[in-house]
C-alpha cells in the first residue's frame, strides 16, 4: 500500500473549500436530491417567515429572539450537512488531484505524419493536445504524458509517483505488461507508445468525476436506504400534521417554532445529512488503498463478494518456485551431484535455474566461472524438456521426471527406485522435482517448492470469518494445487488452468447466486474480469482487461482484492450504523420535546421531563441543538467508516447494535441535559 | 400466587402446547401429506367441480391477489344485499329492521375485513338469516383469505426461485375444511353443552324474581362464537360481546374462548417451521412475539387486579382489583388477559369494558393493536410482521457489511418501497383518522348532523381522545373492538371507519405478498458465514428494536395525549 497519501481527516485547504461549497449546496435544485435535508430546508425558509411575522409585531409565536435562534440552528444543521458532503468530496477531489497532478503539461514527444511521404517525425507538444490515438515517444528521464500501450520497445519505469513503490518495473510491447501510465518516469531505454483514453476520459478523471457528484449515481443500496428514510420522514410530517388538532383538542396553543422543531428533531437528519458523505468516502477509501473505482456501486459490490479468485502465483505465492532440496542418488557423492546441478543451471536464467544457483551457494558451493567457448549450454526447448551443459565429454541434463526417464533409457540405462520414489514424494507434497542425468545416468533429484507469503494463511482466515471463499487459480497440476490450496488455507482451486476456466468457475459460481470477485491483468483475463461482479485490473495491465474491470489497481497487489471486500463492507456498515444512531436519538428527542409543548396545558405530563429540563424553550432549543452539532460530530466517523471486524454476522450486529442503537439512545439524553444547563447558565 | 393468575398462565400454556403440534398439521395439510381430516377431500373435489375450479393450476403473486379480491367484492355485493334487505328476508323470528345503508356499509366491510366494528346491537341489529350467512359466513371466508394469503407467503419463502404461490382456492377451500371447520365444530359443542343458546326461536320471555317480564335474545349463537374466536374476527352475536353470559357462560368457556382466539394465529407461526424446514425461524418470530405479550399480559393484570386509585382514595378497598366493566364471574386477571390476547390478534371480541380498563391497560391494548402483529389475526398477523422482519433485515444486514437478504433472497430498493408503504399506511390511517375526528370536535362540534360531533364521546379530556384514537387505531388492525364511550353509529364514524377497514386490511396483505412474491423471483443466494441469520437471538432483539421503534416514533405523541397523560393525571 502506498505509503504518501495523507490520512490527515481535516485538513485547513480543504476545510475552507468545503465551506464554501456548502453554502453553493444551499440551491433547492441541487438540496431536491436529498428528501431528508430538502425537508429541513423549507423548514428554515418557513421560519424565516415566522421571524418577520413576529417582528411585525405578532405576539402568539413566542419572542422574536427565540424564533430566530430556531431559525439560525435549523439553518446551521443544513449547513452542517451540505459541509459534510462537500468536505467528502473535496478530500477525494484532492486526492485523485495529486494524482493527477503529475501528468499535466508534461512535454510530450508526439510523432507525427508528415508530408506526402510517411515520414516520423518527432514534435513536442504539450500532453493537453495528446488525442487518443496518437502515438508519442519516451526516452530515459521523460515523464510519460498520458496513460497509454507500449506498441515499440522496452523500458524500465519508476511508477512510484501513482504507486509508492520505489522499485522499477519493466514494460514491453506485447503480452501482459504493455501498460503505462501518465505521470510515470522512464529511467531506462526507448518506447513508442499509442495514447489509450482521450483527454478527460482517463481513469483518474472519471473518478474525480464520480467523487465531484456531476455523474456520481446513488448505488442500488443507497436508493432503499433514501426510500426508507423518506418514509420516517413522511411519518413524522404525519406526526406533526396531525399533533395540532390533537393540541387543539387539548385545547394547547403550540407555536409554528415547536412544530417545526419537533419535526426537524424528529426526521433522521443525522443519517440523511452523512449519507452522501459516506458514499464518497467510500470511494475516497478506495483510492486511498490506491485503487480506482469506476461506480460507487462496485465499492459496494465489494462488500457483498462471496468467492473471491486470486492467482496463485504473486498472490498466494511468493513469485516462482524455489529449489529447496539436493536429492542424490547415492551413485555420485552429493558433493559431485550438487556441482552438477550448478553446472546445469549455469546458463539457465529462469528464477528456478537461479533458485537452483542460490541454494548450492548457500551450501558453502561457489558459482563456476566458465567461458561460453569452453562449453555447449544446452537450452530448454519444448520438444527434449529439459536443459543443460556439455562439455568435455561431460553431458549433464536437469529436466522432467519424464524427460530424463526417456533419455537414461534411451542409452540403455536404468532410473534407481530412489529417484521414482523421491519424485513421487516430492510431487505429493506440493513441490516440482527436477531429475539430473549426468552422462545420461539419473543421479538425483531438484526438489523446487513454491514458496507461500506469510502471513497469508492468516489473511485467508479473516476472508473466512466474513464469508468469502477463496479460490487459488494455477497452471499447476492437481497434485500440486491440492497440496499448495491446504498449506495456505484456501478453500478451493482451479488446477491446470487456462483463461477460459477462470470464466467457466466464475459463471457456475454466478449460477448458484454468488458474487464473484477476480484480479486479473492480461487481455485473456478481459472477458473474466468482464464477467466477475467485481473486477479489479491492475494498472500494469493490458488495456483490455482495465475496460473490462470496474476498478484498476494502481499498486498491482493481487492481495488488494482483501482490502477490497473490507473497504465495501465498511461503506455498508457505517450506513447501517449511523442510520440506526439517528433513528434511536428520536427517543430521547421525544422526551425532550412533547413535555415541553404540554406541559402548560396538561402539568401532569412533566412527569415525562424525565431529563428536567429547565424550561419548554430550553427543552426545545436543547434538543433542536444537539440535532445541529451531532452532524459535524459524526463527520470523522463517516469519512473514516466504521471499523470492521471479521467476527461473524451476528456478533457483528450485536456489536453495532450495542454500539450505534443502545448508544443512540443514551448519548441523546446525556447531550440534551448538558445543552439545556449551558442554555439555562446563559439564559440567566 | 392467587387462582386467577394460575388460571391465566393455565391458559397461555395450553394453548403454546397444543399450538405446537397443529401447526405441524396445518404444515402437513398444506404440504399434502395424509392427515387424519383427509376424508374432507370428497367435499373439497365436489366443490372445486360445481365452481370449475383447477386446484393445480399455478398462480403468481398477482394471480393469486387477483383471485383473492375478486372474490372479496362478490362477497361484498352479497352481504349487503342481505343486510340492507334482511327484514324482508326469512329466519328473522323478532322482527329486526333493515340496516340502514351506512351501518350495512359498515358492518359488511367489517366482516369482510375480518374485523367486527360493530356499530349496532347483534339482538336489535341483525337477523337470525343475517347472524348465519352474513356474519358467520364471511367470518369463515375472511379467515380463510388470511390463511390462504399467508401460505401464498409461505410458499414464495420456500421455494428457492419461483414464480409459483400455489392456488388461491385449492388453499383457501383446505383452510375451511381442514382447519376452522373442524376447530369450530368442537367449539361450539362445548359452548353449546355449556349453555350457549343454539336454538331458531325468536325471543323468550321470563319473569324475573322481582316479577317483572323480561325479554331475552337467543338464537343460534355458538356455532358463530366457535369461529369469531377461532377465526379471530371477534364479532360478538350479541351486542356486548362474550362479557354476556349467553356468549360465555363460565370460566371454563372463558377458558377455552381465551385458547380460541390465539390458537390458529400460533399455530400458523410453527407451522411457517415446519412447512418452510425453518424451526428456529419460527422459534425466534414465536420469541419476539411471546416477550411482547407477556410484557403486555404482566402490565394489564397488574394495573386491572391493583384497581383503581381514585376509588382507593375515596377509602373503598379494592381486594378483586378494577372491577367496573368487568364481570364478577370471571375476574379481574382473566378480562386483564382477555384484553390482550384480543388486541393481540385483531380479534376484538371481549368479556369486560376496553372502556373501562385503567389509563395504561388500555394505552397497551391501543399499542397492541398499532403493532397488530404480536400473533395478529389469523395469516394476516404473521404478514404483517413480515414487513417488520424486512425493516429489520435491511438494517440490519447494512450494519453487518452485506446487502440485506432475507432467506437467500436479496432486499432491494422495491421491496424496502412496499414495507415502507405498509409501515406508513398505518400510521397515517391512525392519525389522520383521529386528527379530522378532533378537529371536527373542536372546531364544528354543532354542525348540522344527526348525531353532532358535540354528542359523540362521553367522556370528556384525555379519556375521551384515547375513544376517538382507539375507534381509529381498532379500525385500522380490522380489530373492532371498541372504547365503547363512543357514539359510533352514524354517518361519520360508520364511513370513515369503513374505508380505514378496507385499507387496513387489503394494503398490509397486498404489500408483504407482493415482497413475498417479488424476492420467491429473486436468484437464490446460498448462506456463507457472512450471511446474517436471522433465525438467531440477534435477530429477534433486532426485530424487537424495530417495532418498539417503529411503534414509539409513530403513536409518541396521541399516546401522551391519551392514556399516559390520564395515567399521570391519575397517578399524581
Amino acid at each position: 500500500m502506498s505509503k504518501q497519501n495523507s490520512n490527515k481527516l481535516l485538513e485547513p485547504s480543504l476545510i475552507s473549500e468545503a465551506f464554501k461549497q456548502s453554502f453553493i449546496k444551499l440551491s433547492p435544485r441541487y438540496m431536491v436530491r436529498n428528501p431528508v435535508m430538502f425537508t429541513v430546508e423549507i423548514g428554515t425558509a418557513v421560519m424565516m417567515g415566522v421571524c418577520v411575522w413576529v417582528a411585525m409585531g405578532e405576539t402568539s409565536q413566542g419572542t422574536l429572539a427565540y424564533n430566530i435562534a430556531i431559525t439560525a440552528i435549523l439553518f446551521i444543521t443544513v449547513l452542517f450537512a451540505n459541509f459534510a458532503e462537500a468536505i467528502a468530496e473535496a478530500r477525494g477531489k484532492a486526492q485523485a488531484e495529486s494524482l493527477r497532478k503529475t501528468r499535466e503539461e508534461t512535454p510530450a514527444k508526439k510523432i507525427e505524419l508528415v508530408g506526402e511521404i510517411f515520414m516520423n517525425e518527432v514534435k513536442v507538444v504539450p500532453s493537453s493536445q495528446l488525442k487518443k490515438g496518437d502515438v508519442f515517444l519516451c526516452e530515459a528521464g521523460d515523464i510519460i504524458p498520458m496513460d497509454g500501450e507500449i506498441i515499440e520497445g522496452i523500458a524500465t519505469i519508476d511508477e512510484s509517483a501513482i504507486t509508492g513503490e520505489s522499485a522499477p518495473v519493466i514494460r514491453e510491447s506485447g503480452g501482459d505488461k504493455s501498460s503505462v501510465t501518465g505521470g510515470t518516469k522512464v529511467l531506462s531505454d526507448r518506447i513508442k507508445v499509442r495514447v489509450t483514453t482521450a483527454p478527460g476520459e482517463s481513469f483518474l478523471d472519471k473518478m474525480i468525476a464520480l467523487v465531484e457528484g456531476a455523474s456520481r449515481q446513488k448505488t442500488p443500496n443507497e436508493i432503499a436506504l433514501t426510500i426508507l428514510l423518506a418514509s420516517f420522514t413522511l411519518i413524522f410530517i404525519i406526526v406533526c400534521v396531525t399533533l395540532k388538532p390533537y393540541a387543539d383538542y387539548a385545547q394547547t396553543s403550540i407555536n409554528i417554532a415547536a412544530y417545526i422543531s419537533l419535526f426537524v428533531c424528529l426526521i433522521p437528519t443525522t443519517i440523511g445529512g452523512l449519507l452522501s458523505a459516506i458514499g464518497i468516502a467510500g470511494m475516497d477509501r478506495a483510492l486511498r488503498a490506491n485503487v480506482i473505482t469506476k461506480s460507487g456501486k462496485a465499492v459496494e459490490t465489494a462488500g457483498d463478494v462471496d468467492t473471491l479468485l486470486l492467482d496463485k502465483t504473486g498472490t498466494i505465492t511468493i513469485g516462482n518456485r524455489k529449489a529447496t532440496n539436493f536429492w542424490a542418488d547415492g551413485i555420485q557423492t552429493e558433493k559431485k551431484f550438487i556441482e552438477a546441478c550448478m553446472l546445469a543451471s549455469l546458463a539457465d536464467e529462469t528464477p528456478e535455474g537461479k533458485s537452483i544457483i542460490e541454494l548450492a551457494e548457500t551450501k558453502g558451493f561457489s558459482k563456476p566461472v566458465i567461458e561460453k567457448h569452453e562449453a555447449h549450454f544446452v537450452e530448454f526447448t519444448a520438444e527434449t524438456r529439459s536443459s543443460g551443459i556439455d562439455m568435455d565429454g561431460i553431458h549433464i541434463r536437469k529436466g522432467a521426471f519424464d524427460a530424463i526417464k526417456n533419455r537414461v533409457e534411451h542409452a540403455g540405462n536404468k532410473v534407481s527406485p530412489f529417484i521414482i520414489n523421491k519424485t513421487k514424494e516430492i510431487a505429493a507434497n506440493g513441490g516440482t522435482p527436477l531429475v539430473l542425468s549426468y552422462n545420461d545416468e539419473a543421479t538425483g533429484v531438484i526438489e523446487l517448492q513454491d514458496i507461500i507469503k506469510p502471513g497469508i494463511q492468516e489473511r485467508f482466515e479473516r476472508l473466512r470469518k466474513m464469508g468469502v471463499k477463496t479460490v487459488m487459480v494455477t497452471g499447476d497440476n492437481p497434485l500440486t494445487a491440492k497440496y499448495i490450496a491446504e498449506k495456505a488455507g484456501v478453500d478451493d482451486f482451479i488446477a491446470e488452468a487456462k483463461p477460459e476456466d477462470k470464466m467457466t468457475y466464475i459463471k457456475k459460481e454466478q449460477a448458484g447466486g454468488k458474487l464473484v470477485a477476480m484480479m486479473g491483468d492480461g487481455t485473456n483475463d478481459a472477458p473474466a474480469l468482464a464477467q466477475a461482479d467485481v473486477g479489479v485490473a491492475m494498472n500494469s495491465g493490458t488495456q483490455a482487461a482495465k475496460e473490462a474491470g470496474n476498478m484498476v489497481d494502481l499498486d498491482n497487489d493481487p492481495t488488494k482484492l482483501i482490502e477490497i471486500v473490507e473497504i465495501g463492507k465498511q461503506l455498508l456498515i457505517t450506513r447501517g450504523t449511523i442510520t440506526t444512531f439517528s433513528i434511536a436519538n428520536d427517543v430521547a428527542k421525544y422526551f425532550a420535546i412533547i413535555p415541553a409543548l404540554f406541559i402548560v396545558s396538561i402539568p401532569s405530563l412533566n412527569a415525562l421531563n424525565i431529563m428536567h429540563l429547565t424550561s419548554p424553550q430550553t427543552a426545545i432549543l436543547s434538543a433542536v441543538i444537539f440535532n445541529a452539532i451531532i452532524i459535524p460530530l459524526l463527520i470523522p466517523l463517516a469519512l473514516r467508516g466504521v471499523q470492521y471486524k471479521p467476527i461473524g454476522a451476528s456478533a457483528l450486529l450485536r456489536r453495532n447494535l450495542l454500539i450505534y442503537g443502545l448508544g443512540g439512545i443514551i448519548v441523546p439524553f446525556i447531550g440534551i441535559k448538558l445543552l439545556d444547563m449551558l442554555i439555562t447558565l446563559f439564559v440567566k | 400466587m392467587n387462582t386467577e393468575i394460575i388460571g391465566v398462565i393455565f391458559t397461555f400454556l395450553i394453548t403454546v402446547l397444543l399450538a405446537i403440534p397443529f401447526g405441524k398439521y396445518i404444515s402437513k395439510v398444506f404440504n399434502g401429506e395424509r392427515t387424519l381430516l383427509d376424508f374432507m377431500s370428497p367435499l373439497e373435489r365436489f366443490i372445486y367441480r360445481i365452481s370449475g375450479i383447477d386446484p393445480k393450476q399455478s398462480m403468481n403473486w398477482k394471480e393469486f391477489l387477483k383471485a383473492m379480491l375478486t372474490i372479496n367484492l362478490v362477497w361484498f355485493v352479497y352481504a349487503f344485499l342481505l343486510l340492507i334487505f334482511q327484514s324482508h328476508l326469512p329466519l328473522n323470528p323478532d322482527g329486526n329492521p333493515d340496516q340502514t345503508p351506512d351501518l350495512a356499509f359498515n358492518t359488511d366491510i367489517s366482516f369482510l375485513v375480518n374485523c367486527n366494528l360493530q356499530h349496532y346491537s347483534g339482538e336489535s341489529g341483525l337477523t337470525y338469516l343475517t347472524q348465519l350467512f352474513v356474519v358467520g359466513f364471511l367470518q369463515f371466508v375472511s379467515a380463510a383469505t388470511g390463511i390462504a394469503c399467508l401460505i401464498a407467503l409461505f410458499n414464495g419463502l420456500k421455494a428457492k426461485t419461483t414464480n409459483n404461490l400455489g392456488n388461491f382456492w385449492d388453499i383457501f377451500i383446505k383452510s375451511i375444511t381442514r382447519i376452522l371447520l373442524p376447530l369450530s365444530i368442537v367449539v361450539a359443542i362445548v359452548l353449546a353443552f355449556n349453555g350457549t343458546p343454539t336454538s331458531f326461536k325468536g325471543k323468550d320471555t321470563i319473569t324475573t324474581l322481582q316479577g317483572d317480564t323480561q325479554q331475552v335474545s337467543r338464537g343460534p349463537a355458538a356455532g358463530v362464537i366457535a369461529i369469531k374466536q377461532l377465526g379471530t374476527n371477534g364479532g360478538g352475536y350479541f351486542g356486548a360481546n362474550s362479557s354476556v353470559p349467553f356468549e360465555n357462560p363460565n370460566y371454563l368457556t372463558n377458558t377455552i374462548e381465551a385458547w380460541a382466539i390465539p390458537f390458529i394465529s400460533i399455530a400458523l407461526i410453527f407451522a411457517l417451521g415446519y412447512y418452510i424446514k425453518r424451526k428456529k425461524l419460527a422459534w425466534v418470530i414465536f420469541g419476539v412475539m411471546t416477550f411482547f405479550f407477556v410484557l403486555f399480559v404482566v402490565n394489564n393484570v397488574y394495573f386491572e387486579t391493583k384497581g383503581n386509585p381514585e376509588i382507593s382514595r375515596m377509602g373503598i378497598a379494592q381486594n378483586i382489583g378494577a372491577m367496573e366493566g368487568k364481570e364478577i364471574r370471571l375476574g379481574s386477571a382473566a378480562t386483564a388477559y382477555w384484553s390482550v390476547v384480543t388486541t393481540s390478534t385483531s380479534n376484538g371480541s371481549v368479556n369486560g369494558m376496553h372502556d373501562s380498563l385503567m389509563p395504561l391497560s388500555g394505552g397497551v391494548v391501543l399499542i397492541d393493536m398499532m403493532i397488530n402483529a404480536l400473533y395478529g389475526g389469523v395469516g394476516v398477523g404473521l404478514l404483517n410482521y413480515f414487513i417488520f422482519i424486512i425493516i429489520a433485515v435491511f438494517i440490519s444486514g447494512l450494519m453487518v457489511g452485506r446487502t440485506p437478504e432475507f432467506l437467500g433472497h436479496k432486499v432491494e430498493a422495491r421491496e424496502v418501497k412496499i414495507a415502507a408503504i405498509v409501515t406508513l399506511l398505518s400510521a397515517f390511517l391512525i392519525k389522520v383518522g383521529t386528527a379530522f375526528a378532533a378537529y371536527m370536535l373542536v372546531h364544528h362540534p354543532d354542525v348540522a348532523w344527526t348525531v353532532k360531533p358535540s354528542s359523540w364521546l362521553n367522556n370528556p379530556s384525555y379519556h375521551g381522545f384515547s375513544e376517538m384514537l382507539y375507534e381509529y387505531t381498532s379500525a385500522n388492525a380490522n380489530n373492532g373492538s371498541g372504547f365503547e364511550g363512543l357514539g359510533d353509529n352514524n354517518v361519520w364514524w360508520n364511513v370513515t371507519t369503513g374505508f380505514v377497514l378496507i385499507l387496513g386490511r387489503y394494503l398490509p396483505i397486498i404489500g408483504p405478498l407482493a415482497i413475498g412474491g417479488l424476492l420467491a423471483n429473486k436468484k437464490f443466494i446460498p448462506e456463507s458465514a457472512g450471511t446474517l441469520k436471522t433465525d438467531s437471538a440477534t435477530f429477534g432483539v433486532m426485530t424487537i428494536a424495530v417495532i418498539v421503534i417503529v411503534t414509539a416514533l409513530s403513536y409518541f405523541p396521541p399516546l401522551a395525549l391519551g392514556p399516559i397523560a390520564e395515567y399521570f393525571s391519575m397517578h399524581h
